[in-house]
């Protein structure tokens, strides 16, 4: 704490010695970054936001508007109400489970003397997967005639027959939640790596002298001062796992019979393939304040150890 | 002594427990690779082949101008040059762009700060499905209106990667330029540094690893992107590899064998671009969370 106030205390100083020309400077450094986001993201989203108003296809691309009407809609689509669980659901457990999973690669990671630059680099490997190449690949392993994990399963003697994996609904949203927990694991592994890796090794020793024992050294050394690395990791992962289309539209598509509908893919089959776009822009509406009411939650956290 | 033993044993144990799950994580990967070079019979064998038993290259047939029996020839170099293009041009603006934002967010103190900080990080929250169609229609507007040709173009994917990659670079950068004294900062506008100069020849050096965290994610950002590469493309003249990928999947059939060469050497530059700079990923993506 004391720290933060010093920092302050210089930043203040630094920023009173300041002319005129610093604004005109700020100005300059920032306006290109809100420029490009703006054309590319904010404009975008307010007029889609003005067609969600709207009764906006594809046949009659006119905007007619039409007050609340896509919205009633959109209440009373139980299809769309469903793709909303699923999508909470679905981003609740992938984002909890790939930090777990994360954690514990870092911590083991982390404690191998031997090897530690290339377990590394190993870890790494599935960030450099295209999430398109991820879906492929795993809607192969998960293929109930031809598909690894079936195979695997026969020639082990476990199987007698098939698991319908992308069939039944719960089978394949397990599947298109491993392959999500998969690609996304590295990135949380990695950053908690370097948290545990920057802990002074002095706090072990201390506790190593009074007799705890991994767990202990774990609960009360290191989870704790993994904090601000914990925070970065889940919110890198919640963007990241937000913005999972790619895995989920082609393993399964939202299907079969909207089984594994998500927003993600719920939202394009009403405004692409049915081609209504005000109803497609509306309900977009409703997935964007999701994820960015996920984000905010988890920013706020971040922002409190920032000084602003 | 015996309490050490049995620690040491559960350590060996643990240290094997590590490589077996790493070794899972990998299965994917490997067997990527594998399926590219594979005789056909071997790809959905039952039971299942694990390694090769006889190498072929016939699978990298298709990016290389001939057909297989499987798929025909696919422009592969076209989609090579766009993706390695827009991916390049990209990372390139978006890291500048990001950094001189982030610099100021670091350092100076300006009206409503916060706010923008925050909306310019939730700009990035902000799901691909949400964007792609509106966008389009942006586009295609423009295109008719003007002379600049934003669908089917590659300089269209380049801005959107680019705005795509800003928020990310700003909040690394941020967290980068907190990390340096700014008496160095001050002294060198003792000296007679205009804060440009301040900002390039003092700080900038100073946080090149970041820079180079930066640059990692934007780029296999830029180069793995599909969604909105798919809504924005059309044909040869600026389909990126990850579209491509689409040119072996049938109606009915999939050439697993075409497409896992595909991903294998699109694989290529990016373990290449990260090796060249993953030196600084760690450092780079915790710098700013450490105080």
């Amino acid at each position: 704490m004391a720290q933060l106030t010093q920092a302050s205390v210089v930043e203040q100083r630094f920023a009173s010695t300041r002319s005129s020309g610093t604004s005109r400077f700020v100005f300059v450094m920032l306006a290109p970054s809100v420029v490009i986001i703006a054309f590319v993201v904010v404009f975008p989203l307010i007029y889609s936001f003005y067609l969600s108003f709207t009764s906006y296809t594809l046949l009659k691309p006119v905007p007619a508007w039409n007050n609340f009407a896509n919205y009633q809609r959109l209440l009373q689509d139980p299809i769309f109400g469903q793709a909303f669980i699923n999508t909470l659901l679905f981003m609740f457990v992938t984002v909890n489970a790939a930090f777990l999973m994360g954690l514990f690669l870092s911590q083991a990671v982390a404690r191998t003397i031997r090897g530690q630059s290339l377990l590394r680099t190993l870890l790494m490997v599935p960030m450099m997967f295209a999430p398109v190449m991820v879906g492929f690949q795993f809607r192969w392993f998960f293929n109930d005639q031809v598909g690894l994990v079936n195979n695997v399963l026969t020639s082990l003697g476990l199987l007698n027959g098939s698991i319908p994996w992308l069939v039944d609904r719960w089978l394949a949203m397990f599947s298109i939640g491993a392959a999500t927990v998969w690609m996304n694991t590295p990135v949380v592994a990695i950053i908690l790596l370097a948290g545990t890796l920057s802990i002074s090794p002095e706090l072990y020793e201390a506790a190593d002298v009074d007799g705890a024992n991994s767990w202990q050294k774990f609960r009360a050394i290191t989870y704790p001062l993994l904090g601000p690395f914990i925070t970065i990791a889940l919110t890198i992962l919640s963007l990241d796992v937000a913005r999972g289309y790619d895995i989920v539209s082609i393993m399964t598509g939202g299907g079969p019979a909207h089984r594994t509908e998500l927003l993600w893919t719920y939202v394009p089959r009403v405004a692409i393939q049915e081609s209504k776009f005000g109803l497609g822009a509306a309900m977009s509406f409703v997935t964007v304040i999701v994820t960015v009411a996920f984000t905010l939650y988890l920013f706020r956290q971040l922002l409190k150890s920032r000084i602003l | 002594m015996r309490y050490s033993s049995r620690r040491r044993l559960s350590s060996a144990l643990l240290d094997l427990l590590v490589w077996v799950v790493l070794i899972a994580m990998l299965v994917p990967a490997l067997w990527l690779v594998f399926t590219s070079v594979r005789n056909p019979v071997e790809v959905n064998a039952k039971p299942p082949v694990w390694v090769p038993r006889q190498l072929t290259l016939d699978g990298f047939k298709p990016l290389f101008g001939q057909s297989t029996e499987a798929t025909g020839a696919i422009p592969f170099d076209r989609y090579f040059f766009n993706s390695t293009l827009v991916a390049l041009f990209s990372t390139v603006i978006a890291v500048a762009l990001g950094t001189m934002a982030g610099y100021v967010f670091a350092r100076y103190r300006f009206r409503s700060k916060n706010a923008l900080f925050l909306g310019i990080m939730l700009s990035r929250a902000v799901p691909g499905i949400a964007l792609s169609l509106p966008l389009f229609l942006l586009f295609a507007r423009i295109s008719q209106a003007g002379p600049l040709k934003l669908i089917d173009t590659q300089l269209g994917l380049i801005i959107v990667y680019t705005a795509v990659n800003v928020p990310f670079t700003i909040w690394l950068m941020d967290g980068f330029f907190r990390e340096i004294p700014t008496e160095l900062s001050e002294a060198a506008q003792l000296d007679g540094c205009t804060e440009w100069q301040t900002f390039v020849r003092v700080n900038l050096p100073l946080a090149l690893p970041g820079l180079a965290a930066s640059a990692i994610f934007a780029f296999l950002a830029a180069w793995n992107e599909f969604q909105i590469a798919g809504v924005l493309t059309r044909t040869v003249n600026s389909k990126t590899a990850p579209v491509g990928l689409f040119d072996f999947t049938g109606q009915f059939t999939i050439d697993w064998r075409g497409m896992a060469a595909m991903a294998t050497v699109m694989m290529i530059p990016a373990i290449a671009f990260v090796f060249m700079v993953q030196r600084n990923l760690v450092r780079g993506l915790t710098f700013g969370a450490v105080k």
